[in-house]
């Protein structure tokens, strides 16, 4: 019988030992600290135990992949990389809860614990090589974020929010492992690369193949909100407390955007005109619906819900292209995606009216006379989601397009393009609010020093992307890269 | 040197100043700046004239900038300075400087003044910059720079409905023109090459038969080139047909009817033909359209003026009349005849125009002549300067119209074509209408009960609106009051102008050399330059003929020479035109003075005729109907069924309602419902299972 590990093993996996040994430590701590200091406390020991798994991962990017525990994980660039940006989405989740939990009656020191578990979570789910890893990794992310969505659970909609999050995912973790379960069927193993092999010695033209990709892309899909499996995401993002949407917003997604880039090739590589044919219908669906349905809205939170559906759909389009560069095309539009995301909640959770966070459009109105350094700042991350040169946004559209286009994707890259055009309507709607209305309103800032810290370090990147856009085309140039086995 | 130049661009400048920097400066900064500029370009241009006329002058260019060079399309800015610029330059000057200096007296009521004089002075440089270009484009600029400030002087007072209704019709009317001197001017590269002047006018003798080929019509090049530059000239000069405009610019303040619609601009079209003489000559079925338009614009213009009561309309009918005098005279290739009129015509029609902006000055901005009379005692100045000028008007002997219209006549006479009779008649009855309607107007401005003592109360009310409270409490008392010596001096100048111009020009203009007999002294354009030029250095002595002062600017074929054998002419062609001036004088006072009842007797007995004039022959009627209406009706069919309907419909409107729609769809979807929502997650399954299924089979 082989061993279960070797101790060498662990020395990979120390951005994971960190976070779940860390969020378990600092539950202990907390539990016998008093409210508020314990959240306070737990928060800074958090950021700092973030930043040393930040440290711990940007150090393993470069190491030759691993295969650890039997094939249960897989250690590269493309995964650490993957965790590195999730791990900077929970650092900026952090940072931006500090003062707005107080302000929104959640200052527990549970919410920082349970966003490191989610953390933990979603790095196993990434590194995962084997389908049983990955669901155990999405399940222990999904029910920490179940809790998040209803931690007010005193308040009707977050509890409404939180529950309907938790039905959905249920029903979307029974489609996953429904399609897990065929594929298993198929191939006689979880495992990643042994599935990989199999189909490559048998091709199988069988339904049985298709009806375990689209499964298993169906729960993946729920994570990253893509139609048709986006129902919950406006109405979980109205109901849960906006800075639990800001976290919503930024960090899963980028995880289950990384797992479907890593299912698609490793283990079924060789099923490209399968999983091709979902991922575009997937795409399509999301930018049109992202684009129409939040023509109407009137709530900035389900605007920006489905805002981030249309975006995903955008994001799918570097990984319909199968290529490295559509891939790492994908990676960074997931980066600027995310940087945009904090910076844009780091103002808005900074807006408060009668003591609660602004959740409505015209609550902007007047905004540019009275704040006009903060309206700018929305304007600048507006324009740049909108993807109006020569901001940031604007290059992240520019390489998924590319990527879409060279890979033969034509007719899909004009439809994205058209969508994004509707899309930049409700984004500059929310200016000409700001600045082409006026309204007797009692918007007052809240300054919280974090959230302003999050909101420099993103309009820096917003700005200055342009300047050195190298850097992060780099980045996801060498997460790609193909891991030497 | 430098003079040179600031003939020109002196006013420009000071529109620059005193339009951009106007509220530093104070309205006294710009009227002194303004006026300052432009009796500098003034006394230049005298001195140009000077030399001119003392025989020492050089044709010459004057480079000033680089423009556009494409290939072997080179047009530069430069200072075309020969006898017919200087002509011009010194004519728009002067009255420019008189219309000025008065226009401070005149404007002292409005708000705006610093404004009005920047005007005056881009319209000044305009008008420099078109009489000078050395090239078609650099006066087309000029041309559509004067239309720009003709359009901003008339709405001046843009707070008056009519006034802007009144500009937008100049405007747009002058476009008709406008676009035909385009075409004009696009014709003539094709045909030459280029639309520099010297090139166009040495190599016309070898077009004149050249031909255009225009859907399968042979057509005449020289001709269409002509027509075509004749467009553009009735549009600026209000000829028939293009002339609705002229009448109606009246809005505008009394300045600048007597600057831009009475002395300068009108004439830029008669400027523009004499200008391109050498190129009209070889084309006589042009001229004789000029001449037969400029005959029909004189007695048109002529019998409307008759009818009206509006003292400026009266004016200005005037002036359409007299413009079409010197289109006849340029159609019988009497240019130089034209250009004499041209330079008399400005000095007593400015001299009228400002005389009645002095009496409506007097009359607290009364208009209507039936509202004035028995004032001629109540400002003499004005009323002695308003005889002068209507005496140069209706060519009474030795005052400046005489010299001018006789000679013009006489040209038609003796051009011995169907049309040079046709437009000799015409003068003649037209003369005899022209000395009519200006004593009746003097009569009943002047003369008579006054009938401004009643009507008197609305209409101070009625111009409040740019009058401030001075003028309120200096004239509380209604009296017809003479106007302000700062009013009247540039009406004495203009009236020296008025008695004298036509003698002391008369050599100049239609003088020939006694030892040579006329028509056999004009020899080709290139050679002929070098005679006069060395002919002029040794003959100072020599008297002033019309050749030593036109040099080559004007180019008459010998056959063609009207002018000078309009010195042969019989004794009753001379006398003719004198018999009808005195007998439309003396008819006026009949019907004006001694038998007041007869006037309307007469528009009873004639009524249809009376209203076919009075309602100025229906142009404005026809014209509602055919362009203005049919225009509007275009525009709304294109603006609410293609534009909004059709294109918006179909295109940004169609677009964006279908996705509101589409979005209110979706978000029915989203009914907060968990089954609903787990519902469209396994039609979503379903729907991917049979799409792939779809495929594969």
């Amino acid at each position: 019988m082989t061993p279960v590990f070797h101790q060498y093993e662990l020395g990979f996996i120390w951005p994971e030992l960190l976070m779940a040994c860390g969020a378990m430590l600092l539950l202990v701590i907390g539990v016998f600290m008093k409210e508020p200091k314990a959240y306070r406390f737990v928060l800074s020991l958090s950021v700092l135990l973030v930043a040393a798994t930040a440290y711990f991962c940007i150090k393993s990017i470069g190491v030759n992949p691993q295969e650890l525990f039997n094939g249960f994980l897989t250690i590269n660039n493309l995964t650490q990389s993957g965790k590195l940006l999730v791990i900077t989405g929970i650092l900026f989740s952090l940072l931006l809860m500090n003062k707005s939990a107080e302000h929104e009656g959640f200052a527990r020191f549970e919410v920082p614990v349970l966003l490191l578990l989610a953390g933990t979570g979603m790095m196993l789910m990434i590194s995962a090589s084997n389908l049983l890893g990955l669901y155990v990794g999405l399940e222990l992310q999904s029910l920490c974020l179940y809790v998040l969505a209803a931690i007010r659970r005193d308040n009707v909609r977050a509890a409404e929010a939180g529950l309907k999050y938790f039905v959905l995912g249920a029903l979307s973790s029974g489609l996953l492992l429904f399609g897990i379960s065929l594929l298993y069927g198929i191939a006689g193993s979880t495992d990643y690369e042994y599935i990989e092999m199999f189909l490559a010695k048998n091709p199988v033209q069988d339904i049985a193949l298709t009806l375990a990709l689209v499964f298993v892309l169906a729960g993946l899909a729920f994570k990253i909100s893509a139609v048709p499996f986006h129902m919950w995401t406006p109405d979980v993002y109205e109901g849960a407390p906006t800075t639990i949407t800001a976290i919503f917003a930024m960090v899963p997604k980028i995880a289950a955007i990384i797992l479907i880039m890593r299912l698609v090739s490793e283990p079924l590589a060789l099923a490209v005109s399968e999983w091709q044919q979902i991922l575009i219908f997937l795409a399509g669906a999301s930018m049109l619906v992202g684009a129409v349905a939040g023509v109407v809205q009137t709530n900035i939170k389900r605007l920006l819900a489905y805002s981030s559906i249309g975006n995903m759909g955008y994001a799918l389009l570097g990984i319909i292209a199968g290529t490295q560069a559509g891939m790492s095309a994908t990676l960074v539009y997931m980066l600027l995606y995310m940087v945009m995301t904090a910076g844009l909640f780091a103002v808005i959770l900074q807006l408060y009216k009668d003591g609660v966070i602004i959740e409505k459009i015209e609550d902007f109105a007047g905004l540019g006379k009275r704040y006009p350094v903060f309206a700018l700042a929305i304007t600048l991350v507006l324009f740049s989601i909108a993807g109006i040169p020569p901001l940031a946004g604007f290059f992240g559209k520019m390489v998924v397009f590319n990527a879409a286009v060279a890979s033969g994707h034509i007719a899909l890259a004009i439809f994205g393009v058209l969508t994004s055009v509707v899309a930049a309507y409700y984004y500059l709607r929310i200016i000409k609010v700001m600045y082409f209305e006026t309204a007797e309103n009692h918007v007052a800032i809240l300054r919280s020093l974090s959230a302003c810290f999050v909101l420099v370090v993103t309009l820096a990147v917003i700005a200055g992307f342009v300047f050195a856009p190298d850097h992060i085309f780099i980045f996801a140039r060498d997460a790609l890269a193909l891991p030497a086995r | 040197m430098f003079l040179d130049y600031a003939a020109v661009f002196a006013p420009f400048v000071a529109f620059l100043i005193a339009g951009l920097f106007g509220r530093i400066i104070g309205y006294r900064g710009c009227q002194l700046i303004t006026c300052f500029g432009v009796i500098l370009a003034a006394i230049a241009s005298m001195r140009l004239f000077l030399d001119l006329s003392l025989g020492e002058f050089e044709p010459r260019t004057l480079p000033v900038l680089q423009w556009i060079k494409i290939g072997n399309f080179d047009v530069s800015w430069a200072l075309r300075l020969d006898s017919l610029s200087i002509v011009m330059m010194n004519v728009i000057t002067i009255v420019s400087s008189c219309v000025h200096v008065y226009s401070v007296g005149y404007m002292s009521e409005d708000p705006s003044k610093g404004r009005f004089m920047a005007y005056l002075s881009l319209f000044t440089f305009a008008m420099l910059m078109l009489v000078t270009a050395d090239n078609l484009l650099q006066l087309f600029f000029g041309w559509e720079g004067v239309g720009l400030a003709s359009y901003l002087l008339i709405g001046f007072w843009f707070e008056k409905n009519s006034a802007n209704a009144a500009a937008v019709k100049a405007f747009i009317v002058n476009r008709v023109g406008d676009f035909g001197l385009s075409l004009g001017i696009i014709a003539c590269f094709i045909l030459f090459g280029s639309i520099q002047f010297d090139a166009i006018f040495s190599q016309a003798p070898a077009k004149a038969t050249a031909v255009f080929n225009f859907l399968g019509y042979d057509v005449h090049a020289l001709t269409l080139v002509c027509l075509l530059l004749f467009v553009g000239a009735v549009g600026k000069s209000a000829q028939l047909g293009l002339h609705t405009w002229l009448p109606d610019a009246m809005e505008g303040p009394t300045p600048v009817s007597a600057l831009i619609h009475a002395a300068t601009m009108v004439t830029a079209g008669v400027f523009l033909v004499a200008r391109f003489s050498p190129v009209f000559e070889y084309a006589p079925d042009a001229l004789m359209v000029v001449t037969v338009v400029g005959a029909l614009t004189a007695i048109v213009a002529a019998t409307i003026g008759m009818t009206q009561f509006d003292i400026k309309r009266v004016i200005a009918y005037s002036t359409m009349s007299q413009l079409g005098y010197m289109f006849f005279a340029l159609g019988v290739s009497a240019y130089s005849a034209a250009m004499f009129h041209l330079v008399t015509h400005a000095f007593f029609k400015a001299l009228l125009f400002l005389g009645a902006g002095s009496v409506i000055h007097a009359m607290h901005h009364e208009q209507d002549m039936r509202k004035m009379g028995g004032i001629w005692n109540k400002i003499p100045v004005t009323y002695v300067l308003m005889w002068i000028g209507s005496l140069a008007l209706a060519g009474v002997p030795f005052f400046a119209g005489y010299y001018s219209k006789d000679l013009i006549i006489e040209s038609a006479f003796a051009d011995h074509t169907w049309f040079g009779n046709f437009a000799f008649w015409i003068g003649i009855v037209a003369a005899l209408l022209t000395a009519f309607y200006s004593w009746r107007l003097i009569i009943m401005t002047f003369h008579g009960a006054p009938r401004w003592q009643h009507a008197h109360d609305d209409h101070h009310h009625a111009h409040t609106h740019h009058a401030n409270d001075d003028h309120h409490h200096d004239h509380g008392h209604h009296e017809p009051h003479e106007s302000p010596p700062v009013m009247l001096l540039p009406l004495v100048v203009l009236a020296i102008g008025a008695l004298f111009s036509g003698a002391w020009l008369y050599n100049a203009f239609a003088g020939t050399p006694h030892h040579a007999p006329a028509g056999q002294h004009e020899i080709s354009t290139t050679e002929h330059h070098g005679d006069v030029a060395s002919a002029s250095k040794d003959a100072h002595h020599k008297e002033m003929t019309r050749d030593r002062f036109f040099g080559n600017s004007l180019h008459i074929l010998p056959e063609n020479d009207t002018v000078a054998a309009a010195h042969n002419v019989p004794k009753w062609v001379k006398v003719l035109p004198i018999i009808m001036g005195a007998a439309g004088i003396f008819l006026a006072y009949v019907f004006f003075m001694w038998l007041p009842q007869l006037p309307a007797l007469c528009v009873r007995i004639f009524a249809p005729i009376h209203n076919f004039f009075f309602r100025k022959w229906y142009f404005d009627e026809l014209y509602d109907v055919l362009f203005v209406k049919t225009s509007f009706w275009l525009g709304k069919f294109f603006w609410q069924k293609g534009d909004q309907a059709t294109i918006d419909g179909l295109g940004p409107d169609g677009i964006s309602a279908r996705t509101k729609d589409a979005a209110g769809v979706l978000s029915r979807f989203q009914s907060g419902f968990v089954y609903q929502y787990a519902f469209v997650m396994i039609i979503g399954v379903i729907v991917l299972i049979s799409w792939i299924y779809w495929r594969q089979a």
